[in-house]
């Protein structure tokens, strides 16, 4: 495969194309589906039936077997749309793998509302809170088709429990701003840089950019804020508003701040339609987090206090 | 140490017991002697030896008897087992595979092993183990659907070094119409009923050569409650 025909995939196809190369060329690794993909993994199937099973629609029973795979001593990778691979099959990622001391690898896709026309059965704007409550999960949200291949191949040869969430509304490659005095600020997760980067153009902000937010980046974060002319933050993140908040608390234990959350809201917005419209009816566009944060930074206490 | 079945009644009055999980404790008594005593390939010596045979116990509540077993075995030492249950007691009312030595799976949370089971039993047929798979469920526990998505594709799968053990108590709610072999004959398993009392039908059923599928063994034992 040239690299022009590389550039061109999206995140699930290049998740396809690392997870066929891992299973060609490690014996330990194997792959478990409930029929979503599976048509995608055909050819490598037949070549691996042993280590490459679709148990149909089944999610607990897809979670379930990973742990079993790694109790027999593989290296188990699961992939489903994020509400399926996460909430629907919680307790057996709580339970078959982080409590039997097994690890795996959970791939999804779909994010938050990818598939946007389906509605809120195919929505996951809760799956990071909800393996965030899990132990020793680390989280990728990666932001650019680019990073997919390596995060996929580091997670499964470090070991580990690793949650990688994909999604089909990558951020294009972007240069960030560089600012000599930054006045504040923005963490963003994941594919937000792209929509956190033309909002806060001229805003005279440090961007950090994060992709793995499960260790959650505590000196990163504090080396920005060290760097910065005040100690306000804004945290944007593509799934429930605030599911880092408590990681920038704790980083920040010792440091008077600020902090804005943003990210999806918590009401069933019973839409459909495209992620666009729903990123502008969770304040997600450009002009939502332009009028979010500029009202933020120029809110400062001792306004507010006067 | 090494002991016998008659030990046993001693080794479990040694801890402290729980009058509560009395019941379905020993209803688990023969089967996890008979394995442990006639059928598992497993050396406490080596008790992660990766080729030896795995017995998940699913039906984690009630384990007084597979305690007792394990250290009648060499696995657990005797003077562990006063105290299962305390804070500083390694031996808890659902046991846990990080803490006791010759157990499996942590369970407790029905509906667990089965499916564990199988993905341990893909895994083994992956690196062409010879090692052989069992798992030990209730009737009740069979109420969880996700034992169901796993009587499924273990047939489907062809998963031979795959045993289950259902210990039938007639404790399910709503109980099993038809017999519980039958839900898994249905779906493609050989199946065998036998007394759950009975050592040398319980270890003919467990050891018996089975080839292209799953085996069920439903190992029939007192109503939990006599009056039902």
């Amino acid at each position: 495969m040239t690299l022009t025909e590389t550039r061109n995939l999206t995140m699930r196809e290049r998740f396809v194309a690392t997870v066929t190369g891992l299973l060609e060329s490690d014996p330990r690794v194997a792959l478990v589906l409930a029929d979503i993909s599976a048509d995608a993994f055909a050819d490598v199937a037949k070549r691996h039936p042993d280590r490459v099973l679709n148990v149909g629609i089944r999610e607990q029973l897809m979670a379930s077997t990973a742990g079993g795979l790694a109790l027999a001593g593989m290296r188990p990778i699961i992939h489903s749309y994020a509400p399926f691979a996460v909430s629907r099959a919680y307790e057996q990622l709580k339970l078959d793998i982080a409590h039997q001391d097994v690890d795996a690898v959970v791939v999804s896709i779909g994010a938050s509302y990818d598939s946007a026309a389906s509605g809120r059965t195919h929505f996951a704007p809760e799956d990071v809170a909800l393996v965030d409550t899990l132990t020793g999960w680390q989280v990728h949200v990666p932001a650019h088709v680019d990073e997919v291949d390596d995060l996929i191949a580091c997670a499964v040869w470090d070991g580990g429990r690793h949650y990688i969430r994909l999604t089909e509304n990558a951020a294009p490659r972007i240069t960030l701003p560089t600012s000599g005095n930054p006045r504040a600020v923005v963490i963003a997760v994941g594919p937000t840089v792209a929509n956190v980067t033309a909002a806060t153009r001229n805003l005279d902000v440090e961007i950090l950019p994060v992709t793995t937010v499960r260790p959650f980046p505590a000196d990163a974060v504090r080396r920005a804020v060290a760097r910065a002319a005040t100690s306000d933050l804004v945290l944007v993140e593509p799934y429930y508003a605030g599911t880092s908040a408590h990681e920038v608390a704790a980083a920040l234990t010792d440091v008077r701040h600020r902090l804005l959350s943003l990210g999806v809201g918590r009401r069933d917005l019973r839409r459909y339609g495209s992620a666009a419209e729903h990123d502008a009816a969770h304040g997600l566009d450009v002009a939502g987090l332009r009028s979010d944060i500029t009202g933020f930074l120029g809110s400062s206490r001792r306004m507010r206090l006067a | 140490m090494t002991a016998t079945y008659q030990d046993l009644p001693r080794l479990m009055s040694a801890m402290t017991g729980d009058e509560k999980h009395e019941p379905s404790a020993t209803s688990t008594l023969d089967v996890l002697w008979v394995l442990y005593d006639r059928v598992l390939r497993i050396d406490p010596a080596n008790p992660n030896d990766p080729d030896r045979d795995r017995f998940f116990l699913s039906k984690g509540h009630g384990p007084v008897s597979y305690y007792a077993v394990l250290a009648a075995k060499g696995f657990v030492p005797p003077a562990w087992l006063p105290g299962v249950g305390s804070f500083d007691s390694r031996l808890g009312h659902h046991p846990d595979r990080t803490l006791v030595p010759g157990v499996e799976i942590s369970s407790g949370s029905l509906g667990h092993g089965l499916p564990l089971a199988v993905g341990a039993a893909a895994g083994l047929r992956a690196q062409q183990s010879q090692s052989r798979v069992f798992v030990l469920v209730g009737d009740a526990e069979l109420d969880e659907g996700s034992n169901q998505e796993a009587i499924v594709y273990a047939a489907r799968a062809g998963l031979d070094r795959l045993t289950a053990i259902v210990i039938d108590n007639s404790s399910s709610t709503h109980g099993w119409p038809g017999g519980i072999a039958r839900r898994f004959e249905i779906e493609g398993w050989t199946t065998q009923t036998v007394n759950g009392r009975d050592h040398h039908e319980i270890e003919a059923a467990l050891t018996a050569k089975r080839v292209g599928a799953p085996h069920a063994v439903v190992a029939r034992v007192e109503p939990k409650w006599s009056n039902r």
